[in-house]
């Protein structure tokens, strides 16, 4: 069963939601009629009704990498916004619908901003209104924000968002690089002596949701929690788009619920599973896995090992290494490319990842001594922990469990064989 | 370190810090040095990723860190109390 038709099952029952795909469900490039024709308005809430509970009782978690409860970060804004005596007023708060997809494996955000702008707008209106948020920012690529443009142009109710253009690097979608760039132009992250909720963009409290995690804010505030949770499971409720890239016939953004089978979401992009020999799930901060038995599921424990069976999606990226290539090439390449794009604040990143890159690079190459991997070890200990933001943490992660899924092909390489034909650099589109 | 926590935690903003030292020899029994020069903390006290960046601290140690977080030259340093 794909995971399309195992989402229209699951709404079988529910009468007010779109059956099948949801954040899809206006067709491509949908303008404002055809997202009408699709969603409806949003409905008035009564003075009872409040979007921050819906939240919560939606269990949506963020859709761009973290994978946190949603409604805690819009609980924690509306907490800070809060007159007290304590704290001096700072201005309404800001939202921020970070678009900004730094990740080179996914291009789920520019799929969602292209075909159905009206959603991240509807959900960012929402919850303005809520909060009475003072300032609403959608920051994405140029090439992504052309189609928010034309569709803040349809609409009447959302003058107040502001377009800002992300850069092109990986960590420029850090949430506190997103603040830092809205204040300073620089998109560095931030050493943060604050949450971003209570003190973010010129200390004013600050929502940042992926511009995903907002799209379905908007489907919450029409539908609300019960529908919500029609898909998925009632650990990881909803849907969520993932970008299938690598060995693949082509390369899409798919639906999936949440908890859906590694194995089942791969033959929907026409992948059968014996053409796959690992999966890397989540993006270059993720981890290898074999998908025999393994399920996506943001419940999924931090660093929990594969063979517990679910493994969180991140940032929705699944990028898939046939047999015939080798996993230790595909991941000393990401890390090449991870260490490349060190923001140089912290040094622990600045000097750990270029050496790690380089061991990596040795290992894959099969020129190493046997104390190679200790070495990797070493490092990977030497760097876990020590930055202002994850991108060190993340990379620690991606060679964890490159060595771990790719345990018999590090001895093999140390050995000096690779079993399979290695184009180094094969990963990095 | 006792085991109701440590007494306060030193916290490194590594967008700062550019490894002048100070602070390993003031707190040479908490942080040590890494092979670029900057503070590493001791390895006994690491149990968890956020140790590594909010190093944890002995009540004996708190005079000694509050020096290190007044002198830092780039004034990388901050005591978080619980």
């Amino acid at each position: 069963m794909s995971a399309a038709t195992e989402i229209a099952a699951m709404q079988g029952g529910t009468a007010a939601g779109p059956a099948g795909p949801r954040l899809f469900a206006a067709g491509a490039a949908a303008g404002m009629a055809a997202h009408l024709a699709a969603y409806g308005e949003v409905p008035r809430h009564g003075r009872d009704w409040s979007l921050a509970e819906e939240l919560e009782a939606s269990g949506l978690t963020g859709r761009g990498g973290a994978g946190f409860g949603a409604w805690r970060k819009f609980a924690a804004v509306d907490h800070a916004r809060r007159p007290n005596r304590y704290v001096p007023r700072t201005g309404g708060p800001v939202l921020i619908a970070n678009g900004a997809e730094g990740e080179p494996l996914s291009f789920k955000d520019a799929s969602l901003l292209h075909n159905a702008p009206h959603l991240v707008i509807d959900g960012l209106v929402a919850a303005a209104a809520e909060l009475s948020a003072g300032s609403v920012f959608i920051y994405a690529g140029a090439a992504n924000l052309a189609p928010v443009a034309a569709a803040l142009a349809e609409r009447a109710d959302a003058r107040h968002i502001a377009l800002v253009e992300a850069p092109d690097t990986f960590v420029a979608g850090q949430a506190s690089a997103v603040v830092n760039f809205l204040e300073t132009g620089r998109a560095l992250p931030r050493d943060l002596a604050a949450r971003l909720a209570g003190s973010g963009f010129k200390g004013r409290p600050t929502l940042v949701h992926n511009v995903e995690t907002w799209a379905h804010t908007a489907l919450v505030a029409r539908y609300g929690a019960g529908w919500f949770r029609t898909a998925g499971t009632p650990e990881d409720p909803g849907t969520r788009l993932v970008s299938v890239t690598g060995n693949v016939p082509s390369e899409v953004v798919l639906e999936v619920p949440g908890g859906a089978p590694l194995d089942s979401v791969l033959a929907s992009a026409g992948v059968g599973s014996d053409a796959v020999s690992a999966v890397l799930v989540g993006g270059y901060h993720g981890r290898w896995v074999r998908p025999d038995g393994v399920v996506l599921s943001a419940a999924a424990a931090a660093g929990s090992t594969p063979a517990g069976g679910a493994v969180r999606p991140g940032a929705g990226v699944l990028h898939v290494l046939g047999h015939g290539r080798c996993g230790l090439a595909a991941t000393a390449a990401m890390v090449d490319y991870l260490a490349g794009q060190s923001a140089r604040q912290c040094g622990p990143c600045m000097f750990g990842l270029p050496a790690l890159a380089d061991v990596m690079g040795r290992l894959a190459a099969g020129t190493g001594g046997p104390g190679l991997v200790r070495e990797v070890e070493r490092l990977l200990a030497l760097v876990a922990g020590r930055g202002a933001c994850h991108h060190p943490d993340g990379t620690v992660q991606l060679v964890h469990s490159a060595l771990e899924t790719f345990a018999d092909d590090v001895r093999r390489h140390l050995a000096g064989q690779c079993q399979e034909a290695a184009p180094a650099g094969g990963a990095v589109r | 370190m006792n085991a109701g926590g440590p007494a306060a935690r030193l916290h490194i903003d590594w967008t700062r810090c550019d490894g002048r030292g100070l602070c390993t020899e003031l707190l040479p029994e908490a942080l040590g040095r890494d092979e670029w020069g900057y503070p590493v903390a001791a390895p006994g006290r690491v149990r968890s990723g956020r140790d590594a960046t909010d190093v944890p601290l002995t009540g004996a140690e708190l005079a000694a860190a509050m020096d290190a977080e007044n002198l830092c030259p780039l004034l990388a340093l901050r005591i978080i109390r619980p």
